[in-house]
Parts: structure tokens; C-alpha cells; sequence
């Protein structure tokens, strides 16, 4: 097993034998701890001591269902503090199927408008994984859906594709790192904190990786290994939202706009709301059927990575049949939709496609563009204008640089007040007011507002893992500790996130995670420790966090939050800050 | 008593021409309940995960009143 440090300085690589203190971390254990661990808290992110790390999960790369996934960890230019940014790919896999349990980029190459691509490929004669560097520069400025059929022409058609786009190269705040789907395009991403500027500051504008001849990952216990796999694959096929033809499988995760809608908990026109009136029209439901009448016939998901069996990712079609975009995301299809007061699928759907290309975290782009579209420089509604704001952030004008810097940036060049971000990270699509958790997480996670990071929306509105008040305070800050660890578990196993749906009403399914890990790594992890090895992650980013100045005075929610009631509930955000403190000083 | 009802995701189904969140007026007599207005809809009970009432979560015995919206959502899930 190996770990690649790649010196952008010298364009140099090492390749190096995995330290045994790392050998059982995997996705985000290994990210936090080797950030935590190398770069200098109160570094500039866009300098040359910050770090860019992948890391693919413990059993990516296996057969185990749903795990194709990695984790992009850095010093986050939108935050200032630490930042794991989980994607899922083939090039996850591939990494982890060349052996690479983290590839580590350091340095800064010379700015003379060059841009480097890395080339991985596995040296069969030396039995390693070998680096090449090569000149990028042609694609630099270019759009990544013009940029990605090029790279596949020159490396081939078995290449995975990671990078950045003209946001990373422009160093937003806003700008995301992408992957390659299964259908070649640019469209899966590590979207959030800005990561993609930390690959543009390097130098760097892509990592090909060609796994021809590769060995796979070892397990070492293949029984105990298949075992876990077979109790994750049977949770995942039997649990109702999971399943083949289920709730994700057939309407997408853009399922969640009318359930959230119905709760008063879906953030319209800038979060002034809780209900937005077009809300139906743009939900996963709208997608089905309006793919159902343009195509002749129904459309299931894709899997968005190889070894997936939820396979949540849609297609949106044009009137003619033709692909619009791929995938309307609840988060896209809300940040692009509800919260700007827009209601057509065509429209999101064409804002979704510009930001993939451009290279933007799309639920960055949309809450920036709500709190503009409240400050006047377009009206609530107006889907050409945000479209065009789009273009302004992929042309790098002045307007666009103010918004490519994120939700708080562009709130502050407006002089808003009412700006839905923490630690300078933009909200995601669940109102904190009408979802107490949700706004527990958002306060306090390592991350910045990030429903990722602990999602207790699950037991708040979608009566998964349990039944819980979304209004209450109540019981709130142990829940989102207790989703936080268990959430920073599992992303340093590999899995995709939404496996929690089912393995948190399955038991089975829980204990097949663990003995899939046990299996891989040797180590002897219960279910019990789940929470153990998750809050070990939490608190190295938590250190990490309070050395770069990101102490407990930043796990609070916007001011406005607190004072003005959110219709329909008419809530404030009512958690006390002890509360808040609580999660952390008593993990 | 007079309620708006929406069907969400798959339970559709259970009502011609209804699309997804479009609601629809349902008669019941005084005094019933979620469990009620499932029977009534002839929605099985274990297709149903969530039922909202004016937008909050409430139990299938709950008592409904004259006027009331309800949501009715099968197990879903996203993020």
C-alpha cells in the first residue's frame, strides 16, 4: 500500500510505503489526519504550504456495494478551517485499485499561466504505482465538458479523470473538484470548501489515473469480508428507499423537495421561507414524469460510480428527448430552484450543467445567488438572470469574482444581513429554523454549514433510524454528535452516505459495514465502535479547526436566524449556545 | 368535514389523474382519523412512512379536523 506525495515546487513525486501509523485509515480518517498533521493552521489555503490529499475509503475499490467513493481533504479556502469533500467516481476506485491509500499534493508550481496534469499509471516491473507529469495548459480557461473528451482522447478510454475548473483556476471560494460519471462527463464532484482552487493554486488541472494491470486492493480476511458484503447488499435491496425501483432508484434524491416542502422546511428566496409554491413542479417526482412524456417511457437512476446498487443519479431530458443535464441533485435542483424563487426543471437543469462545466459547488452557487437576487441585482425569479450570473462567475468579470467567492463573500459586498451561511459556508437545502437538528449540525460540524456532516434530518422529517420533533431543541445536540461520529465513520470507510438509510433501520446491514472494514483491514472493530473511531476523526478536525481560529465562538447560526420567525411555523432558531458547545465538549 | 389531501412519490397510484402534490378534496365524517383517511383512500398502511397535517408529523391516530391539509408520503429518503 502506498502513499504518493507529489511536489509541485520541482514536479516531483514520491512514492512511498504507507506509514504504519495510517494503516487503518481510509476516505476522511486519512484526509483529517494527514492535513492535521502536515499543514500549518493558519496558512493562506491558496499558498504553498496548504495540502491537497485524496484519499479513497477503507474498502473502496472492493466488491463491497456502494463504495466507490473518495475523500478530498485540504485547508478550505471558503472557511478557513479543515475540509473533507467526498465524491463519487470511478477514479475513486481506480486509485484505490492501484494501491494508493493517499495521494498527497504539496507546493506550488511557478504562476506563468502553465497548468500540470498528473498521469498514474502502475509499474508492473517495479510492482508500484508510478507518476508523470504533463503539460495541461491547452485546457486551462476551457469549459470541462470541452476539456474532459479531450483528456480521455490522448490517455484512452480507461482512464478515470479528477480536476479542476475555470472557478479552481480563478481561486473562488467556490470551486469544487471534479470526477468523472460512468458516461465520461464532468459531473461528479468533492463540491463543497472550495477545494478546486486549491488544485488550480498548484499548478495542477488534472489527475489521470490508468489502472491497467493494477493489483486491487488486498483484503485480508476474504471470509469475514464476504460476509459484510453480503449483510450490506442484503440491507440495501430489501430497505424501501434503497432498493431497486425504490424512492432514490426511481425519483433521485430531488425526492426530498416535496416531503421537506410539506414540512415547512424547505428554504425559499433566501431563506425568508419554509414553502415554496412551485416547489411540485420541481420535485424528483417532476423529474420522472417529465422524462416520462419527453422519452415515451419511464427512466430509471444510474449509478454515479462503478458497484453501486442505490443508483440515485437522474438525467434530465429536453423537450426533444435530448440529455439536458445529469444529475439534478436535490441540492442543485434547490439551491437553483426554490431558494431563487425559480420553478422550471429546464431551467435548473441548464444552471446544473453551467456549474459542472465552470467547475462550481452548486449549492454555493445558488445560495450566493440568493442572497444577490434579495440585495437586487436581480429579482427572485428570474432564471435567465441567474443564468447569466453563472456566466459572470465562468467569465471571471468583476461581478462574477464577487459571487465565485461564495455566500458570505457576496453577502458582505451587498451589505445583506440576511446571509445563510456558517464558517462562511453556504446552507444547504434544510431550514435550520424548522429542523432544530439539521441547524445543530450546520453550527458545529468541522465542516461549515454541511447537512453531510451530520444528518439528522433522517429521524426529523424522514422517519429513518426513528421518529423525532423537528421543532424541538430537545435532545437535538446529542443527536447531531451522535450523527456526526457515526456520519465521519463512514466516510472514512468508503461508503457512500446514503447506505445509512438502510444499515440504520437494518442492524445487519450496520454490522456488515464493520466486518467489511474488519475484513479489509484485519482490525477488530464492533458496531460499538463506530462512534469511537468517528469522534477520533471529528476531534483531529476539531484541533485543527481551534489552531486556525475556528474555535466555539464560529459554531453559531446567522443572527437572523434567531430573531425572525420562519413561516409557515413562525420558528426562530431556538438552541441555546450551551447546547451548541455541548456537541464538542462532550464527544 | 372537508380536507385537502396530497399523495406523494408512488402512492399516486391509489388515485386516478392525481399528479404527485396536487391536492384533493376529501369528505369524512366528523371525528376521524389519519387511519381513517388512509382506509378511505384505500392507501395500504404499510406503504405510508410519514403523514403531515398542516405541516407537522403526526400519528396515524391523530383526530382530524374540518379544513385540514394533509400530506401523505411513502418511505423516501435523498440528501
Amino acid at each position: 500500500m502506498w502513499l504518493i506525495r507529489v511536489n509541485m515546487n520541482d514536479l516531483t513525486s514520491r512514492v512511498e510505503p504507507l506509514p504504519d501509523a495510517y494503516k487503518h485509515l481510509g476516505g476522511r480518517g486519512m484526509t483529517s489526519t494527514i492535513v492535521a498533521k502536515e499543514v500549518p493552521p493558519l496558512c493562506h489555503p491558496l499558498g504553498p504550504n496548504n495540502k491537497l490529499v485524496f484519499a479513497p475509503g477503507i474498502v473502496t475499490g472492493t466488491p463491497a456495494p456502494t463504495s466507490a467513493r473518495v475523500s478530498a481533504g485540504a485547508k478550505s479556502p471558503l472557511t478557513g478551517g479543515i475540509k473533507e469533500s467526498n465524491g463519487g467516481s470511478s477514479w475513486a476506485a481506480d486509485l484505490a485499485d492501484m494501491q494508493v491509500r493517499a495521494l498527497v499534493v504539496e507546493g506550488q508550481a511557478k504562476k506563468n499561466g502553465k497548468f500540470r496534469g498528473l498521469h498514474l499509471v502502475w509499474d508492473a516491473a517495479a510492482g508500484q504505482p508510478k507518476v508523470e507529469f504533463f503539460d495541461a495548459s491547452e485546457h486551462a480557461g476551457k469549459d470541462l465538458f470541452e476539456a474532459f473528451p479531450k483528456i480521455y482522447a490522448k490517455f484512452g478510454d480507461k482512464i478515470s479523470i479528477s480536476g479542476c475548473g475555470i472557478a479552481g483556476e480563478y481561486g473562488y471560494g467556490n470551486a469544487g473538484i471534479v470526477y468523472n460519471d460512468p458516461a465520461k462527463r464532468p459531473t461528479r464532484y468533492s463540491g463543497r470548501g472550495g477545494l478546486g482552487s486549491v488544485m488550480g493554486s498548484k499548478g495542477l488541472k488534472f489527475i489521470v489515473l490508468s489502472r491497467e494491470g493494477s493489483p486491487g486492493v488486498p483484503i485480508t480476511d476474504e471470509a469475514l469480508f464476504d460476509q459484510g458484503r453480503k449483510k450490506m447488499i442484503d440491507a440495501l435491496r430489501t430497505h424501501a428507499v434503497t432498493k431497486p425501483k425504490g424512492a432514490l432508484n426511481t425519483y433521485g434524491t430531488a425526492v426530498l423537495i416535496n416531503i421537506l416542502n410539506e414540512a415547512g422546511g424547505l428554504p425559499t428566496r433566501n431563506f425568508s421561507s419554509g414553502r415554496f409554491e412551485g416547489a411540485a413542479k420541481t420535485a424528483g417526482e417532476a423529474i420522472f414524469e417529465g422524462n416520462k412524456q419527453r422519452l415515451g417511457k419511464e427512466l430509471y437512476n444510474h449509478a454515479c460510480s462503478p458497484g453501486c446498487i442505490i443508483q440515485c443519479s437522474n438525467t434530465w431530458h429536453n423537450p426533444d428527448g435530448t440529455e439536458a443535464a445529469s444529475c439534478v441533485e436535490y441540492e442543485s435542483d434547490w439551491a437553483l430552484g426554490a431558494n431563487c424563487g425559480i420553478d422550471s426543471l429546464d431551467d435548473i437543469a441548464t444552471m446544473v450543467k453551467l456549474c459542472n462545466g465552470y467547475g462550481l459547488d452548486t449549492i454555493e452557487t445558488g445560495a450566493t445567488i440568493g442572497v444577490v437576487m434579495e440585495a437586487g441585482v436581480i429579482p427572485f425569479g428570474d432564471s435567465q438572470g441567474a443564468i447569466n450570473l453563472i456566466h459572470e462567475m465562468g467569465k471571471g468579470t468583476p461581478l462574477g469574482r464577487i459571487l465565485g467567492g461564495g455566500t458570505a463573500f457576496a453577502g458582505k459586498a451587498y451589505g445583506m444581513t440576511r446571509v445563510p451561511a456558517v464558517k462562511g459556508q453556504g446552507m444547504p437545502a434544510y431550514e435550520p429554523r424548522a429542523v432544530k437538528g439539521i441547524g445543530i449540525t450546520y453550527a458545529t460540524s468541522t465542516m461549515g454549514a454541511d447537512h453531510t456532516a451530520g444528518y439528522t434530518i433522517a429521524p426529523e422529517i424522514l422517519g429513518v433510524s426513528g421518529k423525532q420533533d423537528p421543532l424541538t431543541p430537545e435532545g437535538k445536540a446529542a443527536l447531531s454528535r451522535g450523527f456526526q461520529a457515526a456520519t465521519a465513520f463512514i466516510d472514512t470507510s468508503g461508503h457512500c452516505l446514503f447506505i445509512a438509510f438502510a444499515v440504520l433501520d437494518i442492524a445487519s446491514g450496520l454490522e456488515g459495514m464493520v466486518e467489511e472494514c474488519n475484513g479489509v483491514l484485519g482490525t477488530q472493530w464492533t458496531t460499538a465502535d463506530i462512534g469511537r473511531v468517528g469522534a477520533d476523526v471529528l476531534q483531529t478536525e476539531r484541533a485543527f479547526n481551534e489552531a486556525a481560529g475556528l474555535g466555539k465562538e464560529t459554531d453559531r447560526i446567522p443572527e437572523f436566524m434567531l430573531t425572525e420567525p420562519l413561516p409557515p411555523h413562525n420558528q426562530v432558531f431556538d438552541v441555546s449556545d450551551e447546547a451548541l458547545d455541548s456537541v464538542y465538549a462532550e464527544l | 368535514m372537508r380536507l385537502r389531501v396530497k399523495l406523494f412519490a408512488y402512492l399516486t397510484r391509489y388515485r386516478d389523474n392525481l399528479s404527485s402534490g396536487t391536492p384533493c378534496e376529501v369528505d369524512l365524517p366528523e371525528g376521524a382519523t389519519l387511519a381513517d383517511l388512509l382506509r378511505a383512500l384505500q392507501v395500504p398502511d404499510e406503504e405510508v412512512k410519514m403523514a403531515f397535517v398542516n405541516g407537522l408529523a403526526q400519528p396515524e391516530d391523530w383526530q382530524l379536523k374540518d379544513g385540514d391539509e394533509v400530506g401523505i408520503f411513502p418511505p423516501i429518503a435523498g440528501g
